[in-house]
């Protein structure tokens, strides 16, 4: 009787709610069985291209924006991006992470086999000393917890065992783990043209309302997990997105797209044509050097008392410091100061003073010891060459700051040339040597740094001037004629600046848009 | 050693003694007689260095060989460690990484036929390491000039480009900027002149100031002309305008400097004298 009255409950129950359902003029239900806003309109226009001027492995999706995108009841609060996925793509992640997995387990191996052999000849060592087994060892961060000997002696004998039998065959799946990866990778371009079969689609981003563009980009690193295959057929979908997550437009899809790298990057043509303009300027100068052409360089006030300094040294018996800044061999005002310590280290020769030069990086040591042995033998005094007079000290700055200071109160140069790349310890040097009495010429392009040797120096070669300071010292060919070139490139700028200025004013913006680098 | 230097080295030895007992005892725990040596220790290095103002002296010269022998074995432990170890090792070697317990990182490319392994890229390096250390061997000095010649030439090279896009042409493009800001006539500029820093006025005021320091101190800067005349006059223009944007910057970095005191300062006064909290 129960069971009867249940049945007919649920009866009743079941032609109530279908008869509720399909009535409309139920308020409640329809809220329940319909979307309470409509769909927004699709994005239209949608287009799918290989990214420009990159090396790969990245696509570029255009759509022009949903007709609801920013306002109404159904406003597209963001654009949902999918891939096609083949079912292959789980089959490389699956033999990816196994093949991490049993590299991991090696690894582990190797390093935890050794160990538990020592723990295990210092445990028999320790029950030997004691003569018994009858005591409890500690286990290793797991506080309070400990284990009996014998126990404890048993467990690493198995462990121990158990590692020496499975790592060989660990190592031994290796190698097929890495073929069969390799050859699941091989099939991903088959897979990927048998669109729409045995593959599905997966959200692989969000741009938000407003967007018109979104990249997809990933690794071509085939090893990693984010890894994006080029020259397969890509398909995507984009669907615009209510508030209501459940409420969206219609799905547009596109492709096939591949993804390829390109050979030229041409966001870069300016600074290609700025390249070739000053390699043109550079060798054209040079060779009206060659020629003997006299090509004009103003003095620079820094530069002409070198001399002075170096013969006022020679004069006291006492020697020259060089620094050449905490930079690297590689940096363009080291560079500048190597050719400048070449000068100076000819004169130095030739007048047969010491000099000393502290280095603060082990490769400009060596270099600056090539530069200075040359110049030496350029002035015909080879054998007064002292390759300790070049010498590294350390690699942090203010240790690098501490040791010159001392030197400066120890040896008392004469003159302090510090030219290249200062930072912090610029004030730091240069007060010191105003204490010593040194005359002091500094040359820097560190802007933060150059009004502290204004303040504490002598001479101060501002910017360029450390760069115009070897070509003027040596007035050789190639360096005076790179000096007028960059002349000329100036000469560019004031033009363009001017240009740009009055370009600008009149709205025209492709003479603005032509500098503009990208990548 | 003079007896004045005696009694001083005594006196200081003795006041580092007492100052570790000391701060030994304001402190607690099992570390408290360590790390009452170190704070001492660490207050006497300060004070040593600080001695450099009165002049040259034996604490300071002490201070500066620890300063210059400590920092010069971290930095070859950091560049084995780091460079060797933690560049390197990884990219070579399997059996090596795990040696150094650090993870392999090796990669290649297969062609199909053959798979060519990333590296044999890496010997380069090491070759040109082995390359520069020759100059250990006098014999055979001359070769390390080959790896300092690849060193220098190669980031020459590649600054060319970089300096040439960040340091030229983006510089150019940011010098367009237009005189007339908001234009309408000289009427709709005198009835709204104001100093506001949204102004029309200051706006065109400052791109002025930005296209005239650009090509003054371009000017300045200008080696193949004698700067006289009107060239003169703008070169002399440009080092006016360097000079006023070089005091900001000093005053600027001073203050930042004067920070660095004050947390020295701060450490004598409090982490070590306890007089201040």
């Amino acid at each position: 009787m129960k069971h009867k009255l249940k049945l007919i409950l649920v009866l009743l129950l079941f032609i109530w709610g279908t008869a509720a359902a399909q009535s409309d003029t139920a308020p409640g239900d329809a809220a329940i069985a319909a979307p309470s806003i409509p769909p927004p309109a699709p994005v239209t226009n949608l287009q799918a291209t290989d990214t420009d001027n990159d090396h790969g492995h990245a696509i570029t999706l255009t759509w022009e924006k949903s007709t609801d995108d920013g306002a109404g009841a159904n406003a597209v609060v963001a654009y949902d991006v999918w891939r096609w996925y083949p079912l292959e793509m789980d089959v490389v992640d699956s033999l990816r992470q196994d093949l991490a997995a049993t590299r991991d387990a090696v690894r582990a191996f190797r390093i935890d086999l050794p160990r538990a052999e020592r723990a295990l000849e210092e445990l028999q060592e320790d029950a030997a000393k004691l003569n018994t087994t009858r005591f409890r060892v500690a286990v290793p961060d797991v506080p309070g917890f400990t284990l009996t000997v014998d126990y404890a002696l048993s467990k690493l004998a198995d462990t121990i065992a158990y590692m020496r039998d499975n790592r060989p065959i660990l190592m031994s799946r290796i190698k097929p783990e890495q073929q069969e990866l390799a050859q699941a990778l091989e099939r991903l371009t088959q897979a990927h043209a048998a669109f729409p079969q045995n593959g599905e689609w997966r959200t692989i981003g969000k741009a938000l309302a407003g967007a018109t563009s979104f990249t997809n980009t990933g690794s071509k690193d085939q090893t990693s997990s984010d890894f994006f295959p080029d020259y397969s057929d890509l398909y995507y979908r984009v669907e615009a997105v209510t508030i209501d997550p459940a409420v969206r437009s219609e799905a547009v899809q596109v492709g096939p797209v591949q993804s390829k790298g390109q050979w030229f990057h041409t966001g870069k043509i300016p600074v290609v044509l700025f390249v070739v303009m000053f390699l043109v300027f550079t060798v054209t100068f040079v060779q009206l050097a060659k020629k003997g052409t006299d090509l004009y360089v103003r003095p620079l006030s820094g530069i002409e008392a070198v001399d002075d300094a170096i013969g006022r040294a020679t004069e006291m018996g006492r020697p020259i410091l060089y620094l050449l800044g905490i930079g690297v061999a590689t940096e363009v005002n080291t560079i500048a100061s190597f050719s400048i310590l070449g000068r100076v280290a000819k004169r130095v020769a030739e007048f047969q003073t010491p000099i000393i030069v502290p280095c603060y990086d082990p490769i400009v040591m060596a270099v600056a010891q090539e530069v200075v042995k040359s110049s030496f033998l350029d002035a015909g005094r080879s054998d007064d060459y002292r390759q300790e007079s070049v010498f590294f000290v350390t690699n942090y700055q203010f240790a690098y700051v501490a040791a010159v200071n001392g030197i400066m109160l120890r040896e008392r140069p004469a003159t302090n040339i510090y030219m290249g790349k200062f930072m912090a310890e610029s004030l730091l040097l240069a007060e010191t040597g105003t204490l010593a009495g040194s005359i002091q010429i500094a040359g820097t392009d560190e802007i933060a740094q150059i009004p502290f040797f204004i303040v504490s120096c002598d001479y101060t070669l501002i910017g360029e001037e450390l760069y115009a300071a070897s070509a003027y010292l040596g007035r050789e060919p190639v360096l005076l004629g790179s000096l007028k070139a960059q002349d000329w490139a100036k000469a560019v700028i004031m033009v363009c600046a001017l240009m740009g200025m009055v370009a600008t004013a009149l709205g025209w913006p492709a003479f603005a848009h032509f500098f503009q680098v990208t990548g | 050693m003079s007896r004045a230097s005696i009694v001083v080295l005594v006196l200081v030895c003795v006041a580092f003694a007492a100052s570790w007992v000391v701060r030994a005892g304001a402190n607690e725990g099992d570390a408290a007689v360590r790390d009452a040596f170190l704070v001492t220790l660490a207050a006497f290095l300060t004070l040593a260095i600080f001695s450099f103002m009165y002049r040259d002296n034996p604490y300071y010269k002490f201070a500066e060989h620890l300063f210059v022998g400590v920092s010069a074995a971290y930095w070859m432990c950091m560049g084995f460690w780091s460079t060797i170890v933690g560049n390197l090792v990884p990219r070579i070697s399997e059996s090596l990484s795990d040696f150094f317990q650090v993870p392999y990182s090796g990669g290649g490319l297969d062609f199909g036929l053959f798979y060519f392994s990333y590296r044999y890229f890496y010997l380069i390096p090491i070759i040109l390491g082995i390359l520069l250390l020759m100059r250990l061997v006098p014999k055979a000095g001359w070769i390390s000039r080959w790896p300092l010649a690849f060193i220098v030439g190669t980031f020459a090279g590649l600054n060319l480009v970089r300096y040439l896009q960040s340091d030229f042409i983006i510089q150019i493009s940011a010098s367009f900027v237009p005189l007339f800001v908001d234009w309408h006539g000289f009427g709709h500029f005198f009835s709204g002149l104001s100093l506001a820093a949204n102004g029309q006025f200051v706006a065109m005021l400052s791109n002025l100031v930005v296209f005239l320091g650009v090509i003054c101190g371009l000017i300045y800067f200008f080696f193949s002309k004698e700067h006289v005349g009107w060239f003169g006059g703008a070169s002399r223009l440009g080092i006016w305008i360097l000079m006023i944007t070089f005091g900001a910057s000093f005053g600027y970095t001073v203050m930042g400097r004067i920070s660095l005191l004050v947390g020295r300062l701060t450490f004598l006064f409090g982490d070590w004298l306890g007089i201040i909290g």
